[in-house]
């Protein structure tokens, strides 16, 4: 405000000296440290120990992984050094991603890598229109199995024939978990509706398939798929191995993922039951355009959750004899050109992991948020 | 006058629309195709396997088995039969599970309240470490700990010294063992005795505070008690226990107890994966109480400690211990993720090794996947009994 002259003289106003600076470890870092590290003696020592046990381990991690690695060359003899020898893994980089599919068909996996891409990524965008989401989402789950499988396999078009033995890597991992999900949805959805159905037949049909599966490991579900399928089919019935696990996988999955649906479906009040009954709408489709939208929407967290275990668990089929990324890791190490690289290989396959569960459990940590609208502190 | 018409009931809708019919076909259609479904396969085993020469039955596990087993909680030889090639996979299948649920629950626990802690530092660190276990498939960290740790240790003349007088090796870990006198049996006993005496004088104390408001300071007493009566017995009578030192002898230690790479991959692996898991329930189920319970307690007067032990830990533990039990049960069947690496357990020894030298796939089968069932089914019945104790009791 102006001060005008009638207000007397300028000395006389009240002027506040400017306000001395707080003391110096109660703003900024020196603050912060205080509150967040050394807030009591306790956590002195938490902290001094905390910050050994980084020097111990972090700083000869980035030497050996960075500083006094290899990473140009071409064989084992480039890897002179005490550091990582990442020559190896770029050497090796085809095989991790596509087993041992032939060379000069490898453009097919990488269309199969680009449409999964293309479907899959605006997922997660928060602006893309919610119609074409939506209708991507559905290519994905029908169309897309069907297409990749023709193109993986060939043998029709002109596409020459590739056997499933010669499927492997990230490629192999990607088929396993993504069928194994996608199939196991819709039996998942039946088995989690026969769970909750009035027919006691029923029920205790649905109950004890998931039971069962959900008791015993899956490495035992994929022995069993291995050597005991070919006992319960008719005699000259066989079919191949990477089919055979498939099953195997899909059974057990569909066991879980019934168990997440049902968790969805005990969600749902029961007055959205009684105003569909009494809209007059059988038990289908009240089923189907009521209670299912309603019940998939709120346990799609749940679904992810147990994709990401799936993706991991895949990894099992190298014990019986499928060569998914890890199998290819523990494949290429064993070469004896190359030396000691088991740690490389084990690195390379662990960040590949880590990288799709991580995003995948950040993706559905946030759709949990998104979803869940209770009180929060 | 015209006669009144004769009520005519409404018909009801067609029998093929009666709600009761068409449940009852449903039934009987889904029970006949189950039914036949299981007799196809039934009809289909019995004739494949009539055609490679294999006998039903469980005679085979009277055989001699004729395969070595690399380690074994019970004497076991080659000339020993099936059935104790089973005992033994199942022995090691409980003792991998078994020390890898008690250590996992441990370090998780730790791991949960560190995310919590007021330590940023501490909290990041257990948050990367959760972070980083939990997304790499459990296979691949047992891989790393055998082939590319406890594998390339140097030999045993190079073993590392650990405290104690034990010895890590590419050949697994050699440790002291005890030669128990027969006058040990009364030091564990008293121990024994001791625990029953202490969860007496808790029970006591409750009830004489809850009638009279006096306290008596029982936990330091049966602390001590537990730990005291033992070790001064132990002292009275002489320490009789012998430790059995490994040396180098040669090429090898000779002495002591053994324990195989494979099996320290086996758990070691194991305990870190499912801790990270067991941490994050832990630290929600923390989150779980509200805040207005801390603050309420304070208000009450009560200190931070008791404010954890009497208010947040009763009501944490309800929304902990349904996915615990779930995280032991998983535990329990990826031991068998031990075939990878050729730890004889259960899978390992009798699915793996007996199935191939016998050929009896269905048996076998079917006793290995009884044996998980039955595991599963105890484990979550226990925790659901301990569950009923802790869960909200509403009048």
């Amino acid at each position: 405000m102006a001060e005008t002259p009638t207000q007397g003289a300028p000395s006389e106003t009240f002027k506040p000296i400017a306000p001395r600076p707080p003391p110096r470890n109660a703003v900024g870092p020196l603050r912060w440290m205080r509150e967040n590290l050394f807030s009591s003696p306790l956590n002195v020592i938490l902290t001094l120990i905390g910050v050994y046990l980084i020097w111990l381990i972090v700083p000869p991690f980035i030497d050996w992984a960075l500083l006094s690695a290899d990473f140009t060359g071409t064989s084992a003899d480039d890897c002179a050094s005490d550091g990582a020898c990442w020559v190896f893994i770029g050497r090796r980089f085809d095989f991790f991603i596509y087993g041992f599919y032939p060379d000069a068909e490898r453009w097919r996996v990488d269309i199969m890598f680009v449409m999964l891409a293309a479907f899959l990524v605006p997922q997660f965008i928060p602006g893309f229109p919610a119609q074409g989401r939506k209708w991507l989402g559905i290519f994905g789950l029908t169309l897309f199995p069907v297409i990749a499988g023709a193109l993986l396999l060939g043998g029709v078009f002109g596409l020459p024939f590739i056997e499933t033995g010669k499927w492997g890597g990230l490629m192999l991992t990607l088929v396993l978990s993504y069928v194994g999900i996608v199939a196991a949805l819709p039996i998942g959805t039946l088995l989690a509706l026969g769970r909750r159905s009035s027919m006691p037949v029923i029920r205790t049909i649905c109950v004890t398939f998931i039971e069962l599966w959900r008791g015993v490991p899956l490495i035992s579900v994929l022995f069993m798929a291995s050597v005991m399928l070919p006992l319960f089919l008719p005699e000259g019935v066989n079919f191949d191995k990477l089919l055979r696990a498939l099953i195997g996988i899909v059974m057990f999955q569909s066991a879980y993922m019934a168990e997440v649906i049902r968790g969805g479906l005990q969600g749902i009040p029961k007055g959205q039951y009684e105003a569909a009954s009494a809209l007059g709408l059988g038990y289908w489709r009240s089923t189907a355009l009521i209670i299912l939208p309603q019940a998939l929407k709120m346990v799609i967290p749940g679904i992810v959750n147990t994709f990401i275990a799936l993706f991991k668990d895949t990894t099992l089929v190298l014990i019986i004899g499928l060569f998914d990324i890890l199998g290819t890791v523990q494949a290429a190490i064993v070469d004896p050109a190359w030396g000691r690289v088991a740690v490389e290989g084990y690195v390379f396959a662990a960040f590949c992991f880590w990288i799709f569960c991580f995003g995948m459990s950040r993706y559905s940590q946030g759709l949990e948020r998104k979803l869940h609208t209770g009180h929060q502190r | 006058m015209a006669e009144p018409a004769a009520f005519v009931p409404p018909r009801g809708p067609a029998f093929w629309r009666n709600p009761r019919v068409r449940a009852v076909a449903f039934q009987v259609v889904a029970l006949v195709l189950v039914l036949w479904f299981f007799w196809t396969i039934f009809d289909n085993t019995m004739t494949n396997m009539e055609s490679r020469g294999i006998t039903t039955g469980f005679g085979f596990l009277d055989n001699t088995a004729g395969f070595g087993i690399l380690f074994s909680l019970i004497p076991y030889d080659e000339t020993n039969t099936y059935g104790r090639t089973f005992i033994v996979g199942l022995l090691n299948t409980l003792l991998v599970s078994g020390l890898g649920i008690l250590f996992a629950t441990i370090i998780g626990f730790i791991l949960g309240v560190a995310r919590l802690s007021p330590n940023w530092l501490i909290a990041k660190m257990a948050l990367v470490y959760i972070e980083i276990t939990r997304n790499i498939p459990l296979l691949l960290q047992i891989f790393f700990w055998y082939f590319a740790v406890l594998r390339t240790l140097p030999g045993p003349r190079q073993s590392l010294e650990f405290p104690l007088g034990s010895f890590l090796n590419n050949r697994g870990l050699y440790a002291p063992a005890p030669l128990v006198e027969p006058s040990f049996w009364a030091v564990v006993l008293t121990f024994f005795a001791a625990i029953a005496g202490a969860v007496a004088l808790l029970r006591w104390a409750k009830k004489r505070q809850d009638a009279t408001g006096q306290r008596f300071p029982a936990w330091p007493v049966s602390l001590a008690m537990v730990v005291g009566l033992p070790l001064a017995l132990f002292w009275i009578i002489g320490a009789p226990v012998l430790w059995d030192m490994p040396e180098l002898k040669g090429f090898n230690f000779k002495g002591g107890m053994r324990l195989i790479p494979e099996f320290i991959a086996l758990w070691l692996a194991l305990t870190l994966y499912t801790a990270a898991f067991i941490g994050e329930i832990v630290r929600s189920g923390i989150q779980a109480v509200s805040h207005g319970q801390t603050e309420a307690s304070q208000a009450l007067g009560l200190k931070r400690g008791q404010t954890l032990r009497l208010i947040v830990i009763p009501q944490a533990l309800r929304v902990i211990i349904p996915p615990l039990t779930s995280q032991y049960l998983n535990l329990t069947k990826n031991s068998s993720l031990a075939t990878a690496i050729g730890y004889p357990d259960l899978v390992s020894v009798f699915m793996g090794t007996t199935l191939n030298q016998t050929g009896q796939a269905v048996e076998i089968v079917a006793m290995t996947m009884a044996v998980y069932m039955t595991i599963s089914l105890s484990i979550s019945l226990f925790m659901n009994l301990y569950n009923r104790a802790v869960a909200l009791k509403e009048r």
